[in-house]
Protein backbone atom coordinates (compact mmCIF):
# COMPACT_ATOMS: atom_id res chain seq x y z
CA UNK A 1 0.00 0.00 0.00
CA UNK A 2 1.05 3.49 -0.35
CA UNK A 3 0.37 6.43 1.26
CA UNK A 4 1.03 9.88 -0.43
CA UNK A 5 2.77 12.72 2.22
CA UNK A 6 0.52 15.87 2.02
CA UNK A 7 2.96 18.56 0.98
CA UNK A 8 1.59 20.78 -1.51
CA UNK A 9 2.95 24.06 -1.24
CA UNK A 10 0.01 26.85 -2.38
CA UNK A 11 1.94 29.29 -3.62
CA UNK A 12 -0.62 32.16 -2.70
CA UNK A 13 -1.63 30.49 0.59
CA UNK A 14 1.37 28.38 1.56
CA UNK A 15 0.80 24.86 3.05
CA UNK A 16 -2.63 23.55 3.14
CA UNK A 17 -2.57 22.83 6.49
CA UNK A 18 -5.85 21.79 7.27
CA UNK A 19 -5.37 18.74 4.65
CA UNK A 20 -2.94 16.93 6.54
CA UNK A 21 -4.90 17.51 9.96
CA UNK A 22 -7.81 15.67 8.73
CA UNK A 23 -5.72 12.69 7.98
CA UNK A 24 -3.31 12.12 10.55
CA UNK A 25 -3.64 13.25 14.51
CA UNK A 26 -0.89 15.40 15.04
CA UNK A 27 1.51 14.73 18.19
CA UNK A 28 3.63 17.67 20.24
CA UNK A 29 6.48 16.62 22.42
CA UNK A 30 6.95 18.17 25.67
CA UNK A 31 10.88 19.46 26.10
CA UNK A 32 12.86 18.61 28.97
CA UNK A 33 15.71 21.40 28.63
CA UNK A 34 17.14 22.60 32.44
CA UNK A 35 20.17 23.95 31.80
CA UNK A 36 22.33 24.97 35.41
CA UNK A 37 24.62 27.94 34.62
CA UNK A 38 27.02 29.51 36.81
CA UNK A 39 28.10 33.40 36.07
CA UNK A 40 31.28 35.00 37.27
CA UNK A 41 30.31 38.39 38.25
CA UNK A 42 34.05 39.88 37.44
CA UNK A 43 36.24 42.39 38.91
CA UNK A 44 34.06 45.51 39.47
CA UNK A 45 30.33 43.12 40.25
CA UNK A 46 31.99 41.45 42.62
CA UNK A 47 33.49 44.59 44.57
CA UNK A 48 29.76 46.15 43.96
CA UNK A 49 28.09 42.98 45.59
CA UNK A 50 30.32 43.44 48.55
CA UNK A 51 30.02 46.75 49.20
CA UNK A 52 26.28 46.29 49.46
CA UNK A 53 26.43 43.12 51.27
CA UNK A 54 28.45 44.51 53.90
CA UNK A 55 28.56 48.12 54.05
CA UNK A 56 24.66 48.71 52.28
CA UNK A 57 26.60 51.18 50.16
CA UNK A 58 26.32 51.49 46.67
CA UNK A 59 29.49 52.21 44.54
CA UNK A 60 29.61 53.00 40.53
CA UNK A 61 32.66 54.04 38.49
CA UNK A 62 33.92 56.99 36.85
CA UNK A 63 35.49 57.16 33.34
CA UNK A 64 38.62 58.94 33.20
CA UNK A 65 38.05 60.37 29.86
CA UNK A 66 34.44 61.30 29.96
CA UNK A 67 33.72 61.54 33.68
CA UNK A 68 30.96 59.33 32.94
CA UNK A 69 29.90 57.23 36.34
CA UNK A 70 28.51 54.07 35.70
CA UNK A 71 25.73 52.58 38.26
CA UNK A 72 26.43 49.16 38.01
CA UNK A 73 29.90 49.48 37.72
CA UNK A 74 31.85 48.36 34.87
CA UNK A 75 35.23 48.35 33.54
CA UNK A 76 34.97 49.65 29.97
CA UNK A 77 32.95 53.25 29.17
CA UNK A 78 30.43 52.42 26.90
CA UNK A 79 30.60 55.64 25.43
CA UNK A 80 34.58 56.81 24.71
CA UNK A 81 35.42 52.86 25.17
CA UNK A 82 38.38 54.02 27.99
CA UNK A 83 39.24 51.51 30.64
CA UNK A 84 37.39 52.28 33.42
CA UNK A 85 39.56 52.68 37.09
CA UNK A 86 38.00 54.75 39.53
CA UNK A 87 35.71 53.92 42.41
CA UNK A 88 32.89 56.65 43.26
CA UNK A 89 30.60 55.76 45.78
CA UNK A 90 27.29 57.39 44.74
CA UNK A 91 23.90 57.37 46.97
CA UNK A 92 21.49 55.50 48.25
CA UNK A 93 18.92 58.41 47.28
CA UNK A 94 18.20 59.43 43.57
CA UNK A 95 15.51 60.05 40.92
CA UNK A 96 12.98 58.00 39.07
CA UNK A 97 13.91 58.46 34.88
CA UNK A 98 10.69 56.31 34.28
CA UNK A 99 7.92 53.36 35.84
CA UNK A 100 5.55 51.04 34.38
CA UNK A 101 2.88 49.23 37.03
CA UNK A 102 3.17 45.36 36.52
CA UNK A 103 -0.43 44.26 36.26
CA UNK A 104 -0.14 40.12 34.64
CA UNK A 105 1.59 37.91 36.90
CA UNK A 106 4.24 35.47 35.88
CA UNK A 107 7.02 32.77 37.44
CA UNK A 108 9.81 34.78 36.64
CA UNK A 109 8.48 37.80 38.87
CA UNK A 110 10.16 38.66 42.02
CA UNK A 111 6.72 39.72 43.33
CA UNK A 112 3.08 39.04 42.97
CA UNK A 113 1.69 41.89 40.66
CA UNK A 114 0.65 44.53 40.75
CA UNK A 115 4.29 46.33 41.60
CA UNK A 116 6.62 48.40 40.12
CA UNK A 117 9.60 48.93 38.03
CA UNK A 118 11.71 51.82 38.09
CA UNK A 119 14.87 52.67 36.42
CA UNK A 120 16.34 55.31 38.87
CA UNK A 121 19.53 57.57 38.32
CA UNK A 122 21.51 57.46 41.87
CA UNK A 123 22.76 60.81 43.21
CA UNK A 124 26.26 61.13 41.69
CA UNK A 125 25.82 58.84 38.77
CA UNK A 126 24.99 59.17 35.29
CA UNK A 127 23.11 56.48 34.28
CA UNK A 128 20.15 54.56 35.59
CA UNK A 129 19.20 51.24 37.86
CA UNK A 130 16.86 49.34 36.86
CA UNK A 131 15.05 48.00 40.22
CA UNK A 132 11.93 47.46 42.25
CA UNK A 133 9.69 50.06 43.79
CA UNK A 134 8.27 49.36 46.74
CA UNK A 135 6.27 51.28 50.19
CA UNK A 136 4.65 52.97 47.54
CA UNK A 137 0.65 53.75 46.38
CA UNK A 138 0.91 52.38 42.98
CA UNK A 139 -1.35 55.05 41.22
CA UNK A 140 0.92 57.63 42.97
CA UNK A 141 4.24 56.95 41.34
CA UNK A 142 5.65 59.74 38.92
CA UNK A 143 8.51 60.71 37.06
CA UNK A 144 11.25 62.75 38.67
CA UNK A 145 9.91 61.29 42.50
CA UNK A 146 12.54 61.21 44.60
CA UNK A 147 13.21 57.23 46.02
CA UNK A 148 15.70 55.84 48.10
CA UNK A 149 17.24 52.04 48.63
CA UNK A 150 15.79 50.15 50.86
CA UNK A 151 18.00 47.62 52.24
CA UNK A 152 17.20 43.44 52.83
CA UNK A 153 17.73 42.37 56.43
CA UNK A 154 19.33 38.61 55.19
CA UNK A 155 21.93 40.19 52.43
CA UNK A 156 23.66 37.75 49.84
CA UNK A 157 25.68 40.01 47.68
CA UNK A 158 23.27 40.23 45.21
CA UNK A 159 20.99 42.84 43.56
CA UNK A 160 18.13 42.56 45.70
CA UNK A 161 20.02 42.82 48.95
CA UNK A 162 18.46 46.18 47.66
CA UNK A 163 14.79 45.14 48.48
CA UNK A 164 13.36 48.28 46.45
CA UNK A 165 13.28 51.80 46.08
CA UNK A 166 10.66 53.73 47.91
CA UNK A 167 9.52 56.92 48.16
CA UNK A 168 11.77 59.48 49.86
CA UNK A 169 10.23 61.55 52.57
CA UNK A 170 12.40 64.81 52.98
CA UNK A 171 12.52 66.58 55.81
CA UNK B 1 29.17 50.24 -5.07
CA UNK B 2 27.54 47.42 -7.70
CA UNK B 3 23.82 47.68 -7.62
CA UNK B 4 22.51 44.42 -5.61
CA UNK B 5 18.70 43.51 -6.19
CA UNK B 6 16.03 41.54 -4.55
CA UNK B 7 14.81 39.06 -6.75
CA UNK B 8 12.63 36.80 -4.40
CA UNK B 9 10.59 36.84 -1.29
CA UNK B 10 8.49 34.39 -0.18
CA UNK B 11 6.29 34.41 3.37
CA UNK B 12 4.06 32.32 5.32
CA UNK B 13 0.84 32.99 7.25
CA UNK B 14 1.69 34.03 10.86
CA UNK B 15 -0.16 32.34 12.94
CA UNK B 16 -0.28 31.28 16.68
CA UNK B 17 0.82 27.51 17.19
CA UNK B 18 1.39 26.90 13.52
CA UNK B 19 1.33 23.17 13.11
CA UNK B 20 4.12 22.92 10.97
CA UNK B 21 7.57 22.28 12.04
CA UNK B 22 10.14 24.93 11.86
CA UNK B 23 12.39 23.21 8.67
CA UNK B 24 8.59 22.83 7.00
CA UNK B 25 8.18 26.52 7.32
CA UNK B 26 11.82 27.19 5.86
CA UNK B 27 10.99 25.29 3.10
CA UNK B 28 7.49 26.65 1.94
CA UNK B 29 9.13 29.92 2.18
CA UNK B 30 12.50 29.15 0.45
CA UNK B 31 10.03 27.28 -2.12
CA UNK B 32 7.99 30.50 -2.14
CA UNK B 33 11.29 32.57 -2.74
CA UNK B 34 12.69 30.89 -5.45
CA UNK B 35 9.33 30.18 -7.89
CA UNK B 36 9.03 34.00 -7.37
CA UNK B 37 12.81 34.92 -8.57
CA UNK B 38 11.97 31.95 -11.76
CA UNK B 39 14.96 29.87 -10.57
CA UNK B 40 15.94 26.95 -8.42
CA UNK B 41 17.98 26.06 -5.59
CA UNK B 42 20.54 25.00 -7.77
CA UNK B 43 21.21 28.69 -8.47
CA UNK B 44 21.69 29.68 -4.82
CA UNK B 45 25.25 29.71 -4.17
CA UNK B 46 25.21 30.70 -0.24
CA UNK B 47 22.09 30.39 2.38
CA UNK B 48 22.22 32.95 5.56
CA UNK B 49 19.55 31.46 8.21
CA UNK B 50 18.49 33.65 10.99
CA UNK B 51 17.55 31.83 14.43
CA UNK B 52 17.76 31.58 17.90
CA UNK B 53 18.84 28.86 20.13
CA UNK B 54 16.85 30.22 22.83
CA UNK B 55 13.89 30.72 20.78
CA UNK B 56 14.09 27.15 19.17
CA UNK B 57 15.03 25.34 22.26
CA UNK B 58 17.90 24.16 20.77
CA UNK B 59 21.66 24.87 20.56
CA UNK B 60 23.48 25.45 16.75
CA UNK B 61 19.43 26.06 15.40
CA UNK B 62 20.49 27.12 11.87
CA UNK B 63 22.36 23.94 11.24
CA UNK B 64 18.91 22.10 11.81
CA UNK B 65 17.05 23.96 8.95
CA UNK B 66 20.10 23.33 6.43
CA UNK B 67 18.20 20.70 4.80
CA UNK B 68 14.83 22.66 4.93
CA UNK B 69 16.88 25.30 3.25
CA UNK B 70 18.80 24.04 0.50
CA UNK B 71 21.76 24.45 2.21
CA UNK B 72 23.32 20.99 2.00
CA UNK B 73 26.56 21.19 -0.46
CA UNK B 74 26.86 24.76 0.02
CA UNK B 75 28.11 27.39 2.18
CA UNK B 76 25.80 28.32 4.99
CA UNK B 77 26.17 30.64 8.00
CA UNK B 78 23.82 32.64 10.09
CA UNK B 79 22.67 35.69 12.20
CA UNK B 80 21.37 35.01 15.44
CA UNK B 81 18.85 38.56 15.46
CA UNK B 82 16.80 40.01 13.40
CA UNK B 83 16.05 39.56 9.88
CA UNK B 84 16.50 42.71 8.84
CA UNK B 85 20.28 42.27 9.98
CA UNK B 86 20.38 38.82 8.65
CA UNK B 87 19.31 40.68 5.21
CA UNK B 88 22.33 42.98 6.09
CA UNK B 89 24.92 40.16 6.42
CA UNK B 90 23.34 38.70 2.89
CA UNK B 91 23.82 42.11 1.19
CA UNK B 92 27.56 41.98 2.70
CA UNK B 93 28.34 38.58 1.47
CA UNK B 94 27.26 39.27 -2.47
CA UNK B 95 28.92 43.03 -2.27
CA UNK B 96 32.13 40.66 -0.90
CA UNK B 97 32.28 39.29 -4.81
CA UNK B 98 32.58 35.91 -3.11
CA UNK B 99 29.14 34.97 -3.43
CA UNK B 100 26.48 35.30 -6.22
CA UNK B 101 22.90 34.50 -5.48
CA UNK B 102 22.33 34.68 -1.94
CA UNK B 103 19.36 33.30 -0.04
CA UNK B 104 18.42 34.78 3.74
CA UNK B 105 15.76 32.64 5.95
CA UNK B 106 14.51 33.45 9.01
CA UNK B 107 12.06 31.63 11.61
CA UNK B 108 10.67 31.68 14.52
CA UNK B 109 7.50 29.70 16.56
CA UNK B 110 6.87 31.80 19.19
CA UNK B 111 3.90 29.52 20.48
CA UNK B 112 6.20 26.57 21.34
CA UNK B 113 7.80 28.06 24.14
CA UNK B 114 7.54 30.99 26.90
CA UNK B 115 7.91 34.43 25.26
CA UNK B 116 8.55 35.92 28.60
CA UNK B 117 11.13 33.62 30.19
CA UNK B 118 13.30 34.12 26.52
CA UNK B 119 12.81 37.82 26.93
CA UNK B 120 13.85 38.29 29.94
CA UNK B 121 17.21 36.12 29.11
CA UNK B 122 17.59 39.11 27.20
CA UNK B 123 18.87 41.18 30.13
CA UNK B 124 21.95 41.26 32.20
CA UNK B 125 21.60 37.49 34.48
CA UNK B 126 23.93 39.35 37.43
CA UNK B 127 22.03 42.69 37.23
CA UNK B 128 18.68 42.58 35.97
CA UNK B 129 17.45 39.03 35.39
CA UNK B 130 16.38 38.29 38.26
CA UNK B 131 14.05 41.20 39.08
CA UNK B 132 11.61 39.30 36.11
CA UNK B 133 11.59 42.11 33.29
CA UNK B 134 10.78 41.04 30.22
CA UNK B 135 9.99 42.99 26.68
CA UNK B 136 6.65 43.64 27.55
CA UNK B 137 7.83 45.52 31.30
CA UNK B 138 10.78 46.91 29.87
CA UNK B 139 8.84 48.65 27.04
CA UNK B 140 6.45 49.48 29.06
CA UNK B 141 9.17 51.41 30.83
CA UNK B 142 10.07 52.99 27.41
CA UNK B 143 6.60 54.13 26.63
CA UNK B 144 6.66 56.04 29.81
CA UNK B 145 9.35 58.00 29.47
CA UNK B 146 8.60 58.52 26.33
CA UNK B 147 5.28 60.07 26.71
CA UNK B 148 5.97 61.72 29.49
CA UNK B 149 8.99 63.85 28.20
CA UNK B 150 7.45 64.38 25.37
CA UNK B 151 3.53 64.44 26.30
CA UNK B 152 1.80 62.38 24.20
CA UNK B 153 -1.05 59.90 25.20
CA UNK B 154 -2.31 56.88 25.08
CA UNK B 155 -5.25 57.51 22.61
CA UNK B 156 -2.69 58.45 20.51
CA UNK B 157 -0.68 54.82 20.97
CA UNK B 158 -4.15 53.76 20.51
CA UNK B 159 -4.82 54.82 17.16
CA UNK B 160 -1.65 53.60 15.55
CA UNK B 161 -3.17 50.20 16.66
CA UNK B 162 -6.44 50.70 15.58
CA UNK B 163 -4.80 52.07 11.83
CA UNK B 164 -2.37 48.37 12.18
CA UNK B 165 -4.79 46.23 12.69
CA UNK B 166 -7.29 47.69 10.21
CA UNK B 167 -4.59 47.50 7.55
CA UNK B 168 -4.10 43.81 8.53
CA UNK B 169 -7.49 42.96 6.93
CA UNK B 170 -6.16 43.65 3.39
CA UNK B 171 -3.14 41.14 4.45
CA UNK B 172 -3.68 37.84 3.57
CA UNK B 173 -0.60 37.18 5.47
CA UNK B 174 -1.51 38.71 9.26
CA UNK B 175 -2.47 37.28 11.90
CA UNK B 176 -4.64 39.58 13.63
CA UNK B 177 -6.86 41.58 11.55
CA UNK B 178 -9.31 43.26 13.23
CA UNK B 179 -11.97 46.00 13.61
CA UNK B 180 -11.59 48.28 16.71
CA UNK B 181 -11.69 51.59 17.59
CA UNK B 182 -9.61 53.46 20.13
CA UNK B 183 -11.90 52.80 23.27
CA UNK B 184 -11.30 48.99 22.71
CA UNK B 185 -7.92 49.57 22.64
CA UNK B 186 -8.31 51.51 25.91
CA UNK B 187 -10.35 49.41 27.87
CA UNK B 188 -8.69 46.30 26.73
CA UNK B 189 -6.09 44.80 29.87
CA UNK B 190 -3.71 46.48 31.07
CA UNK B 191 -0.43 44.68 30.90
CA UNK B 192 1.93 47.34 32.31
CA UNK B 193 1.46 50.75 32.18
CA UNK B 194 0.65 52.14 29.73
CA UNK B 195 0.71 49.00 27.25
CA UNK B 196 -2.57 47.21 27.63
CA UNK B 197 -3.41 44.30 25.51
CA UNK B 198 -3.97 45.60 22.22
CA UNK B 199 -1.10 48.56 22.27
CA UNK B 200 0.66 44.88 22.41
CA UNK B 201 2.03 42.33 19.10
CA UNK B 202 1.10 38.81 19.28
CA UNK B 203 2.84 35.64 20.27
CA UNK B 204 3.48 34.61 16.70
CA UNK B 205 4.95 31.95 14.50
CA UNK B 206 6.16 31.68 10.82
CA UNK B 207 8.81 32.51 8.48
CA UNK B 208 10.44 34.57 6.09
CA UNK B 209 12.56 34.53 2.63
CA UNK B 210 14.43 36.21 0.38
CA UNK B 211 16.47 36.28 -2.43
CA UNK B 212 19.47 38.82 -3.29
CA UNK B 213 21.48 39.03 -6.44
CA UNK B 214 24.29 41.79 -7.42
CA UNK B 215 22.83 43.48 -10.69
CA UNK B 216 24.97 40.93 -13.05
CA UNK B 217 23.64 38.15 -12.39
CA UNK B 218 19.66 39.73 -11.35
CA UNK B 219 19.09 40.97 -14.83
CA UNK B 220 19.31 37.27 -15.80
CA UNK B 221 16.53 35.86 -13.49
CA UNK B 222 12.70 36.30 -14.45
CA UNK B 223 11.00 39.01 -11.87
CA UNK B 224 12.07 42.54 -11.82
CA UNK B 225 14.44 43.35 -9.35
CA UNK B 226 13.67 45.82 -6.55
CA UNK B 227 16.99 47.59 -5.79
CA UNK B 228 18.61 48.55 -2.83
CA UNK B 229 18.72 52.35 -2.57
CA UNK B 230 20.68 52.51 1.07
CA UNK B 231 21.16 50.93 4.19
CA UNK B 232 21.99 51.95 7.49
CA UNK B 233 22.35 50.20 10.92
CA UNK B 234 23.72 51.66 14.33
CA UNK B 235 23.59 50.18 17.63
CA UNK B 236 23.37 52.09 21.24
CA UNK B 237 24.13 51.22 24.96
CA UNK B 238 23.10 47.15 26.07
CA UNK B 239 21.50 48.36 29.20
CA UNK B 240 17.96 49.97 29.65
CA UNK B 241 19.39 52.37 32.34
CA UNK B 242 22.18 53.51 30.13
CA UNK B 243 20.04 54.98 27.27
CA UNK B 244 17.29 57.94 27.56
CA UNK B 245 15.08 55.57 26.39
CA UNK B 246 12.90 58.47 24.94
CA UNK B 247 15.51 59.09 22.16
CA UNK B 248 16.07 56.48 19.57
CA UNK B 249 19.57 58.14 18.65
CA UNK B 250 20.92 54.35 17.48
CA UNK B 251 17.91 54.75 14.66
CA UNK B 252 18.75 58.48 14.06
CA UNK B 253 22.27 57.82 13.25
CA UNK B 254 20.84 54.16 11.35
CA UNK B 255 18.47 56.37 8.93
CA UNK B 256 20.71 59.57 8.29
CA UNK B 257 22.91 56.85 7.09
CA UNK B 258 20.78 54.58 4.79
CA UNK B 259 18.95 58.42 3.60
CA UNK B 260 22.73 59.74 2.75
CA UNK B 261 23.53 56.38 0.92
CA UNK B 262 20.01 57.02 -1.40
CA UNK B 263 20.55 60.59 -1.72
CA UNK B 264 16.95 61.38 0.28
CA UNK B 265 17.01 65.17 2.03
CA UNK B 266 13.46 64.93 3.04
CA UNK B 267 12.13 61.48 4.04
CA UNK B 268 8.49 62.37 4.73
CA UNK B 269 7.96 63.57 1.32
CA UNK B 270 10.47 61.24 -0.88
CA UNK B 271 9.52 58.00 0.75
CA UNK B 272 6.57 57.06 -0.57
CA UNK B 273 5.59 53.92 1.87
CA UNK B 274 7.32 52.30 5.31
CA UNK B 275 6.97 49.51 6.79
CA UNK B 276 8.43 50.40 10.77
CA UNK B 277 9.11 47.53 13.46
CA UNK B 278 5.52 48.64 15.71
CA UNK B 279 5.99 45.54 18.51
CA UNK B 280 3.97 48.05 20.40
CA UNK B 281 1.54 50.93 19.50
CA UNK B 282 4.07 53.86 21.15
CA UNK B 283 6.94 52.34 19.11
CA UNK B 284 5.57 53.17 15.51
CA UNK B 285 6.19 56.93 17.00
CA UNK B 286 8.79 56.86 18.57
CA UNK B 287 10.74 54.92 15.70
CA UNK B 288 9.22 57.65 12.75
CA UNK B 289 11.18 60.34 14.84
CA UNK B 290 14.25 58.35 14.83
CA UNK B 291 13.57 57.60 10.83
CA UNK B 292 13.54 61.96 10.80
CA UNK B 293 9.78 61.77 9.35
CA UNK B 294 8.99 64.77 12.04
CA UNK B 295 11.12 65.96 14.98
CA UNK B 296 11.62 65.01 18.54
CA UNK B 297 8.16 64.68 20.23
CA UNK B 298 5.84 65.01 17.32
CA UNK B 299 5.61 60.87 16.45
CA UNK B 300 1.89 61.54 17.76
CA UNK B 301 0.96 64.60 15.92
CA UNK B 302 1.61 62.26 12.64
CA UNK B 303 -0.73 60.15 13.79
CA UNK B 304 -3.15 62.84 14.84
CA UNK B 305 -3.43 64.02 11.51
CA UNK B 306 -3.63 60.75 9.76
CA UNK B 307 -0.35 61.06 7.84
CA UNK B 308 0.95 57.50 8.25
CA UNK B 309 -3.20 56.36 7.24
CA UNK B 310 -3.88 54.40 4.01
CA UNK B 311 -4.11 57.29 1.74
CA UNK B 312 -2.51 59.71 3.74
CA UNK B 313 1.13 61.23 2.50
CA UNK B 314 3.06 58.49 3.68
CA UNK B 315 1.38 55.02 4.84
CA UNK B 316 3.40 53.23 7.84
CA UNK B 317 2.36 50.00 7.88
CA UNK B 318 0.02 48.71 5.11
CA UNK B 319 0.61 45.27 6.16
CA UNK B 320 -0.32 45.67 9.72
CA UNK B 321 3.13 46.05 11.05
CA UNK B 322 4.20 43.90 13.69
CA UNK B 323 1.84 44.12 16.11
CA UNK B 324 -0.47 42.28 13.70
CA UNK B 325 1.83 39.39 13.09
CA UNK B 326 5.46 39.58 15.71
CA UNK B 327 7.46 36.15 14.60
CA UNK B 328 10.33 37.42 16.45
CA UNK B 329 13.81 37.18 14.09
CA UNK B 330 11.35 37.02 11.30
CA UNK B 331 9.70 40.18 11.49
CA UNK B 332 12.13 42.60 9.95
CA UNK B 333 12.71 40.49 6.67
CA UNK B 334 9.00 40.43 6.61
CA UNK B 335 9.11 44.22 6.45
CA UNK B 336 11.42 43.88 3.97
CA UNK B 337 9.28 41.56 1.87
CA UNK B 338 6.48 44.21 2.26
CA UNK B 339 8.54 46.75 0.82
CA UNK B 340 9.45 44.69 -1.88
CA UNK B 341 5.83 44.00 -2.70
CA UNK B 342 5.24 47.72 -2.73
CA UNK B 343 7.65 48.61 -5.04
CA UNK B 344 6.75 45.75 -7.52
CA UNK B 345 3.04 46.50 -7.73
CA UNK B 346 2.52 42.91 -5.83
CA UNK B 347 0.84 44.17 -2.58
CA UNK B 348 -2.69 43.87 -3.89
CA UNK B 349 -5.08 45.02 -1.37
CA UNK B 350 -2.53 46.66 0.61
CA UNK B 351 -1.16 48.61 -2.14
CA UNK B 352 0.36 52.14 -1.87
CA UNK B 353 -0.37 53.57 -5.53
CA UNK B 354 2.74 54.48 -7.89
CA UNK B 355 5.12 53.61 -4.49
CA UNK B 356 8.13 54.22 -5.68
CA UNK B 357 10.49 54.18 -2.45
CA UNK B 358 9.83 52.09 0.30
CA UNK B 359 11.38 51.80 3.51
CA UNK B 360 11.98 48.79 5.84
CA UNK B 361 12.49 48.83 9.74
CA UNK B 362 14.06 46.21 11.56
CA UNK B 363 15.46 46.61 15.39
CA UNK B 364 17.06 43.87 17.70
CA UNK B 365 17.81 44.15 21.50
CA UNK B 366 15.74 45.52 24.20
CA UNK B 367 13.90 49.03 23.68
CA UNK B 368 15.34 49.54 20.09
CA UNK B 369 19.17 49.04 20.94
CA UNK B 370 20.06 48.32 17.50
CA UNK B 371 18.34 49.23 14.33
CA UNK B 372 18.33 48.81 10.66
CA UNK B 373 17.08 50.76 7.98
CA UNK B 374 16.34 49.79 4.52
CA UNK B 375 15.12 51.88 1.35
CA UNK B 376 14.19 50.28 -1.77
CA UNK B 377 13.29 51.02 -5.14
CA UNK B 378 13.00 50.37 -8.68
Amino acid sequence: MTIYIKNEIDLKRGYKTMDWKEDVKEMVYQGRIKVPYTWSVGEVGSRFFIELRDKKKIWGDKCPRCGTVFVPPRKVCSKCYSNIGEWVEVGTKGTLLTFTVVRYKNNLQSRDAPFAYGIIKLDGADTGLLHLLGEVDLEQINIGMRVEAVFGEDRKGEILDIKYFRPLKEA
Amino acid sequence: MERVGIIGVGQTKYEREKRETFGEMVYEVVKKALDDAGITIEDIDNVVTVSNDFWDGRTISCMAVADASGAYGKDTSTVEGDGAFGALYGLMRVLSGAYNNTLVVAHCKGSESYSSAITNAAFDPIYERILGIDAITSSALQAKRYMTKYLLNEEQFAKVSVKNHKNAKNNPFAQLPLDITVDDVLNSRMLSDPIKLLDASPISDGAAAIILSAERQAKEVSQNPVWIKGVGYCSDAYRIGDRDLAEPNSLRRAAKDAYKMASIENPLKEIDVAEVYDAFSYQELLWMEGLNFCRSGEGGKLIDEGVTEMGGELPVNPSGGVISAHPVLVAGLTRIIEAVLQIRGDAEKRQVPNAEIALAHGINGMCGQSHCVWLLGK
